[in-house]
C-alpha cells in the first residue's frame, strides 16, 4: 500500500469513527441516526433556497479559515481571530453609520465599509503580532485577551454610543436601510458578491502559499524562524505580514456578517466562526486545498441540523458533536498514521 | 497490516449499520383533524431552567389546552447557529406548516419585525418588546404583529419586600445585567418594594436602608467581558450586604449565598425568571418572581386560530385573586423555604395591599440625580415606568452606561 492510498484510508476511517460515535450518541438520545442524517441532508441541500442558505453560512467560515491558513503556515496560533472578525464588523458598521445619510452611491459606501472591515481585522491582528514580536507575549494569550476586549467593545458600542432609538437592545444597532445591504440573488439570502469574495480569497491564498516565493519563505519561517533568519529571511517582517493578512480576511468575514447577513452590529457578530475556523484548520491539517470543501461541509451541518429539533425534537447540538468527533478522530488517525509511517520506514531501513 | 485495516473498516461499518437499525423510527402519525400549528423560536436551550424554558413550557401548555401543535427551534442566536438569522428559522417553521411564530427574546426584535413585514399572512408574537405598543417609542404598525411582556415590576416589588423583611444589616444588593430602560425599571421596582416594607412593616427609616445595584454588563457571565457575577455576589456578602436580588439569567447569587450560608453566615438570595429556581438552594432562597407566559400565549394563539386576531400590546400583570394561578396569572411569586414566618406573612400582606390597589409608582419620587420624577400624589403612566430614564433617588449604582 503506498502512502497516498494510506492517507485516503486513514481519512475514511476517521470519518467512519466520527459517524459511528455520533450515531451512538443519537441512539442513546432515542433517535434513528439514519433519519437524523437524512434530515440534515434534506435540510441543507433539499432545495435551492437551502443551498443558498448553506452558501451564506459558508462564506464567512471560508474567509476565516483562509486567514488562519496564513498564520498557521507561519507557525502561529492566531487565537485572536475571533476578535479580528469582531473588529471587522465594528469598522464596517462604523463606516456605514458615517456614510449612510450621505449622498454617496450605495455601492461605493458598501465598498468602503467592507474595505474598512478588512482594515479593522488587520489592525487587530497586527496588535496581536506586535505583542508577540516586540512584547514577547505568546500570540495565544495576546489573541485571547484581544478577543475579550473586542467583545466588550461591541457590547459597549451597542448599549452606549451606538444605542438604537428607544431602548438599547440585545438585537443590536438600528438595522441599516436596505440600500446598504449587499444585493442578493433572487429570493434567496445569498449575495453573489460575498460568495465571490470568499472564492477569490481562498484561491488567492492557495496560490500565495503554494505558488509564490513569499509563501515558501513564510513556511520556512513557520518551520524554524531561527534557521530562516540565518538564511537571510527577515522573520519578524514575515510574521507580521502573516498576522496582517490573516486579520484582513477575518475582518472581511466580519464585514460580510454586517453587510450580507445581519445588516447591523449585533452582540455576537463573530458567530463563533473563529473557533470553528480553528477546528477546520486542524481537521484539514492546514492544507489550503481542503479548506473550501471542508468548510462547506461544516456549513451544511450547521444549516441542516436545524431540522433536528423541528422534525425529530432532537437537541441540535448534535451537529456540534459530529464536528467535534470528526476533528478528534482525524487528529487520532493522524497520530496513528505517523506511527505507521515511522514503522514502515524503519522496516524499509532494515530491509 | 493491510488486512487488519480492512477488518477494522468492515467492523466499523457493521457496527454503524447495527446501531442505525436499532434506532427508533419516529414517523409522526397523521391525525384526523389538522391541529393549528404554531412555531416558537427560543433564544436559549429549551431546558435552561430560566427564560427559554418558561416559554417552552408555555408552548406545551397551549398545545395541551388548545390541541394545537408546537414546532420549535432552540438556541436561536448567532453564536450557537452560525450563518442563520431568526427570520430564516421562522421561515423554516412556516414551511413546516406553522401559521403563527413566537420570537421569544429581545435579541430577535429586528428579526421579528422583518419577518412580520415580509409575511403579512403569518401571525407574529414578539415576547419582551414594545414594538406593537401604539403609545410606545418604538411602534410599528403591523396588523399581524403583537408583543407581550409580563409586568415583572410587581414580581420585583415582592422580591424587594422579601429582602427588606429579611435583612439584618439593612443592606440589599441587586445583581444587575446590562443597563437599559427595562433593567432600570426592574431594579427600581425591587427598591420600591423593599423601601415600602422596610418603612411600613418594620417601622424603620428609609434612610437607613442601603440598596445598591451592581451591573455585570450582560445577561450572563462572559469571562473577560462582563464582571464576574460570582465575584460581585461575594463582594456583596463580604461587605455587609446580607440579601442579594438577582436580575440576571443565571443563578450565581443563589449559589454564592448558599456557599456563605454553609460557612455559617446569615445571607440570602432571590433568583429570577423561572418558577422552580429556588430548588437549586432552598436553604437560602427567599422566593422567586417568575414569568408565566402560558395564559397570554393561549389567548393570542386562540384568537389566531379562530380568525379573531388583532394586533395588540400586552403588558400583563399578576392575577391579583391568585398570583400563582397557572391559568390566569402572567406574573407569580413563589415564596421560598428560607423566608421566615414573620417575613412570609409580611410579603403576603404586601401582595394583598398591591391587589387592593397600592401603587408604589406614586409621587413624590425623585430620580437618582435629584430631579423630580413624580410630583406628590402623581401616579406614573405606563410610559413613564417602561422608559424609566434613571434609577430612583435612594438607590446606589450607575444609572446609565458609562461613556
Amino acid at each position: 500500500m503506498n502512502e497516498r492510498n494510506a492517507n485516503l484510508l486513514f481519512a475514511t476511517i476517521a470519518i467512519l469513527v466520527a459517524l459511528v460515535f455520533t450515531s451512538f450518541v443519537l441512539v442513546l438520545a432515542g433517535a434513528s441516526p439514519v433519519a437524523a442524517y437524512w434530515y440534515i441532508l434534506k435540510g441543507s441541500l433539499g432545495s435551492w433556497t437551502k443551498v443558498a442558505d448553506v452558501l451564506v453560512a459558508w462564506v464567512p467560515l471560508l474567509l476565516v479559515t483562509t486567514g488562519l491558513l496564513i498564520t498557521f503556515a507561519a507557525g502561529l496560533w492566531n487565537i485572536g481571530i475571533e476578535g479580528q472578525i469582531v473588529l471587522g464588523g465594528i469598522f464596517t458598521t462604523w463606516v456605514l453609520r458615517l456614510l449612510q445619510h450621505s449622498a454617496m452611491a450605495p455601492g461605493l459606501i458598501l465598498f468602503l465599509a467592507i474595505a474598512a472591515g478588512a482594515l479593522g481585522g488587520a489592525l487587530w491582528a497586527v496588535l496581536a503580532g506586535v505583542l508577540k514580536v516586540y512584547g514577547g507575549v505568546n500570540e495565544i494569550f495576546g489573541g485571547l485577551g484581544l478577543d475579550f476586549v473586542a467583545v466588550a467593545l461591541t457590547l459597549w458600542l451597542i448599549f452606549g454610543p451606538w444605542k438604537r432609538p428607544g431602548i438599547g437592545s440585545m438585537s443590536g444597532t438600528e438595522p441599516f436601510p436596505e440600500s446598504l445591504w449587499l444585493p442578493t440573488l433572487g429570493h434567496t439570502r445569498l449575495s453573489l458578491w460575498a460568495l465571490l469574495l470568499g472564492i477569490v480569497s481562498i484561491a488567492l491564498v492557495y496560490f500565495l502559499l503554494s505558488g509564490t516565493y513569499f509563501g515558501l519563505k513564510l513556511k520556512a519561517v513557520g518551520k524554524n524562524p531561527r534557521a530562516a533568519y540565518l538564511l537571510g529571511i527577515p522573520a519578524t517582517r514575515y510574521l507580521m505580514s502573516a498576522f496582517l493578512l490573516s486579520g484582513l480576511f477575518a475582518g472581511l468575514a466580519g464585514a460580510v456578517q454586517v453587510t450580507a447577513v445581519y445588516h447591523r452590529l449585533i452582540p455576537a457578530i463573530s458567530s463563533g466562526y473563529g473557533w470553528l475556523g480553528l477546528m477546520v484548520s486542524m481537521l484539514i491539517n492546514f492544507q489550503p486545498a481542503w479548506a473550501a470543501p471542508v468548510t462547506l461541509f461544516f456549513a451544511i451541518l450547521n444549516i441542516g441540523s436545524i431540522q433536528l429539533p423541528i422534525v425529530l425534537q432532537l437537541d441540535s447540538s448534535l451537529s456540534g458533536v459530529l464536528q467535534g468527533a470528526l476533528v478528534l478522530s482525524f487528529l487520532l488517525m493522524a497520530g496513528v498514521r505517523q506511527k505507521w509511517v515511522a514503522r514502515l520506514r524503519a522496516e524499509e531501513g532494515e530491509a | 497490516m493491510k488486512r487488519f485495516w480492512w477488518l477494522l473498516v468492515a467492523a466499523l461499518v457493521l457496527a454503524g449499520m447495527v446501531l442505525s437499525a436499532c434506532g427508533k423510527s419516529s414517523t409522526p402519525t397523521p391525525e384526523a383533524k389538522q391541529p393549528f400549528v404554531f412555531g416558537m423560536l427560543l433564544v436559549g436551550p429549551y431546558n435552561d431552567h430560566g427564560w427559554s424554558q418558561a416559554h417552552y413550557e408555555a408552548g406545551k401548555y397551549v398545545e395541551q389546552k388548545l390541541g394545537a401543535q408546537m414546532l420549535y427551534v432552540d438556541k436561536v442566536n448567532p453564536a450557537d447557529r452560525p450563518g442563520t438569522t431568526a427570520e430564516q428559522l421562522a421561515e423554516d417553521l412556516v414551511s413546516k406548516g406553522a401559521k403563527l411564530i413566537i420570537f421569544n427574546s429581545d435579541d430577535m426584535k429586528d428579526a421579528a419585525l422583518a419577518f412580520a413585514k415580509k409575511h403579512p399572512d403569518v401571525y407574529v408574537i414578539h415576547a419582551s418588546g414594545d414594538v406593537s405598543w401604539k403609545e410606545g417609542k418604538d411602534y410599528h404598525d403591523l396588523s399581524n404583529l403583537s408583543s407581550v411582556m409580563g409586568k415583572m415590576i410587581y414580581g420585583k416589588m415582592m422580591a424587594g419586600c422579601a429582602a427588606a423583611m429579611t435583612t439584618d444589616t439593612g443592606q440589599i444588593g441587586y445583581l444587575g445585567p446590562l443597563i437599559n430602560d427595562e433593567t432600570r425599571r426592574l431594579a427600581s421596582s425591587a427598591y420600591l418594594g423593599a423601601k415600602y416594607c422596610w418603612e411600613h412593616y418594620r417601622g424603620k427609616d428609609p434612610k437607613d436602608l442601603k440598596f445598591k445595584v451592581t451591573w455585570i454588563g450582560f445577561w450572563f457571565n462572559i469571562p473577560g467581558v462582563t464582571s464576574d457575577p460570582t465575584q460581585v455576589a461575594d463582594d456583596f456578602f463580604n461587605s455587609g450586604y446580607d440579601v442579594v436580588i438577582s436580575g440576571i439569567d443565571t443563578t450565581e447569587a443563589l449559589v454564592e449565598a448558599k456557599k456563605f450560608h454553609d460557612q455559617g453566615k446569615n445571607v440570602y438570595a432571590v433568583p429570577y425568571d423561572f418558577k422552580d429556581a429556588c430548588s437549586e438552594a432552598p436553604s437560602v432562597c427567599l422566593g422567586v418572581p417568575y414569568f408565566n407566559w402560558g395564559p397570554s400565549y393561549l389567548k393570542l394563539i386562540q384568537a389566531a386560530q379562530d380568525g379573531k386576531w388583532q394586533s395588540t400590546f400586552m403588558w400583563v400583570g399578576p392575577d391579583w385573586k391568585d398570583i400563582n394561578n397557572p391559568d390566569t396569572s402572567a406574573i407569580g411569586f413563589e415564596i421560598g423555604d428560607a423566608l421566615n414566618d414573620k417575613a412570609s406573612d409580611a410579603v403576603t400582606t404586601f401582595i394583598d395591599e398591591l391587589a387592593n390597589g397600592l401603587n408604589l409608582w406614586t409621587g413624590p419620587l425623585n430620580l437618582q440625580d435629584g430631579t423630580v420624577y413624580l410630583r406628590d400624589g402623581e401616579k406614573a403612566t405606563d410610559q413613564q415606568i417602561w422608559y424609566l430614564p434613571q434609577l430612583l433617588e435612594g438607590m446606589e449604582g450607575q444609572s446609565v452606561q458609562q461613556q
